[in-house]
């Protein structure tokens, strides 16, 4: 992999003197990427799934082309498995209402983890509500380490839904998914995982996963805002009833009732966002023309710099598992006296960009905070990518050291 | 008089956050409310006392959360003990026009050392830290809300 021929295709990069250390938020977009939207625009530009003329079949092809790039990507079984989302908050959202509202029931449990992000708490928790389930947690080490004993007992024959995370979009560890969803089996639980921040960085394949539903986004891959995709199985999406509900979804519609489209259509009413789609397909042309395992490789070099040129500064802690292997490109940290948003600001002024915050995981800065005594219930979060360079890794370093310093400390 | 952001801390901002001089808790104070930025973490309990005259004669900030808004409130303090009600309401009308690039040069200059946050205006996700503070006082002296968020402030 050569970094600076894969720099020089992200514009905003090879332009810019920015450390972009957000990626867990976003991506940035390979110019294969803007490509491919252009050229939908420019060449074939018509509503997919509707007219009858070249324009509208030539949009249906780059959006059906997508759906199968899509379905490959993650190896699922069918290109009908492969609904096009805006995002993962969306996917989870559609397998509460059409999936969750329909068979959970009194009483049942819906087990989630302390650490998920807040899309996969909120809509659990509405769905618990509204049917009378229990939501309940499991608990991670304070490394965010979850262990299959740990899913194990939290998981029982009351037991409807588990949805955990591929990857925490704060600890950065990833949790063993596929025994969680052997064990969601053994008691008759469907299981979905998130893969928002999972996808990005660890190769994925729902078959061999066995998973019941996989939500990711588009944009963090580095593909487009505003395309996502929620992977579901045959039989089980076949049953639910459709999400949103309009053009674009139906057999027949009479004044009274309607019949529904075959799968994937049914979950995709409305215009579909076609050339988002087509810009998805180029991201993931692009992710697998350079491998995950070279992108991981460049990921845990500059975590390894991070990690360890941090570890030499005083006052910084380092949340999550001690090896950088672990971290798929997120370092969770704060700095003694300093309030995450305040390191965020003074970095920006070194054209260094990280998010700071709760990062969309009230619980999880709850529980850190108690657990390991934190002092604002806030974190810093540099999360790096395969475009990202050991330079960038040293400047940043550099800066860390001098954080307290700008703040008014005297060490 | 715009600051880059790390003269701001170093002029301004970490004297105050570090060294504040109205940080504290009070016995029996007359008016007591919070003010909370959920996105940040960010809490500050305000509590006053005011005399027959409306005046305030003691003022103290507790809580947590990031230097601009513990620094805020510790200046917001210095300027309105010793004023009346409707004066330290038209310093906080000042200073809600002075992040939004609306206030006159008087109600910049009636700010004194709390006009240095003018450059907030140019970075508004740190808006709301600074009028944390001020925005708790507003509802307090007005009797309005028993608990103050700043989180849909930047209308």
């Amino acid at each position: 992999m050569n970094i600076k021929e894969i720099r020089n295709d992200f514009p905003i990069l090879a332009n810019s003197n920015v450390v972009y250390f957000d990626n867990a938020a976003t991506a940035q977009r390979p110019v294969q990427v803007l490509k491919a939207i252009e050229d939908f625009y420019k060449t074939t530009n018509a509503n997919p799934l509707r007219g009858l003329y070249a324009w509208s079949v030539g949009a249906t092809d780059a959006y059906e082309n997508a759906r199968s790039r899509a379905a490959r990507f993650i190896n699922a079984a069918d290109d009908a498995e492969m609904i096009f989302v805006r995002n993962t908050t969306e996917a989870i959202n559609l397998v509460a209402y059409s999936y969750g509202m329909e068979e959970v029931n009194a009483g049942d449990e819906i087990v989630i983890s302390v650490m998920e992000h807040h899309s996969n708490i909120l809509p659990w928790q509405m769905i618990a509500r509204a049917k009378g389930a229990v939501l309940k947690y499991i608990e991670p080490e304070t490394d965010g380490t979850i262990t299959v004993d740990m899913i194990r007992e939290a998981v029982t024959d009351k037991c409807a839904i588990l949805a955990l995370g591929q990857v925490s979009n704060v600890m950065g560890v990833a949790n063993p998914v596929k025994e969680a969803a052997k064990i969601a089996h053994e008691h008759g639980a469907v299981i979905l995982v998130d893969g928002a921040q999972g996808l990005p960085h660890v190769k994925t394949d729902v078959q061999d996963m066995d998973c019941d539903f996989y939500a990711f986004s588009g944009h963090k891959l580095p593909g487009p805002m505003g395309i996502g995709g929620l992977y579901g199985k045959r039989k089980l999406l076949e049953n639910m009833q459709p999400f949103m509900r309009g053009g674009e979804m139906i057999e027949y519609v009479h004044r009274d009732s309607a019949t529904y489209a075959e799968l994937p259509h049914k979950f995709e009413a409305g215009t579909v966002n076609a050339a988002d789609a087509a810009g998805l397909a180029a991201a993931m042309d692009y992710v697998d023309n350079i491998g995950y395992e070279a992108m991981e490789a460049q990921e845990n070099e500059i975590v390894k710099i991070i990690m360890e040129g941090m570890k030499d500064i005083p006052h910084v802690h380092i949340y999550g598992p001690e090896d950088p292997a672990l971290h798929h490109g997120i370092v969770t940290f704060n700095i003694d006296g300093c309030h995450p948003h305040d390191i965020s600001s003074v970095l920006d002024e070194e054209n260094i960009a990280i998010r700071a915050g709760h990062h969309c995981a009230q619980p999880l800065m709850e529980y850190l905070q108690e657990k390991c005594a934190m002092e604002f219930r806030a974190t810093a979060r540099a999360s790096v990518a395969f475009y990202n360079t050991q330079e960038e890794a040293e400047r940043f370093v550099a800066a860390i050291s001098k954080v307290r310093k700008w703040l008014g400390f005297g060490d | 008089m715009v600051l880059e952001i790390k003269d701001l801390y170093r002029e301004i901002v970490n004297e105050h956050n570090l060294y504040p001089a109205h940080r504290g808790e009070m016995e029996k104070p007359d008016l007591i409310l919070e003010g909370v930025n959920p996105s940040c973490g960010d809490d500050i309990y305000l509590q006053l006392k005011l005399d027959e005259n409306g005046v305030v004669t003691e003022g103290l900030f507790n809580g947590s959360g990031c230097a601009i808004s513990q620094a805020s409130a510790d200046m917001m303090l210095d300027l309105i003990i010793g004023k009346d009600k409707e004066e330290a309401l038209k310093l906080a009308e000042g200073f809600m026009s002075m992040v939004r690039s609306t206030a006159t040069p008087e109600q910049i200059e009636a700010l004194d050392e709390a006009a240095a946050l003018e450059s907030i205006a140019h970075m508004p996700a740190r808006v709301k830290c600074a009028t944390l503070g001020w925005k708790t006082m507003q509802k307090m002296l007005n009797g309005e809300a028993d608990k103050v968020s700043t989180e849909n402030d930047l209308e």
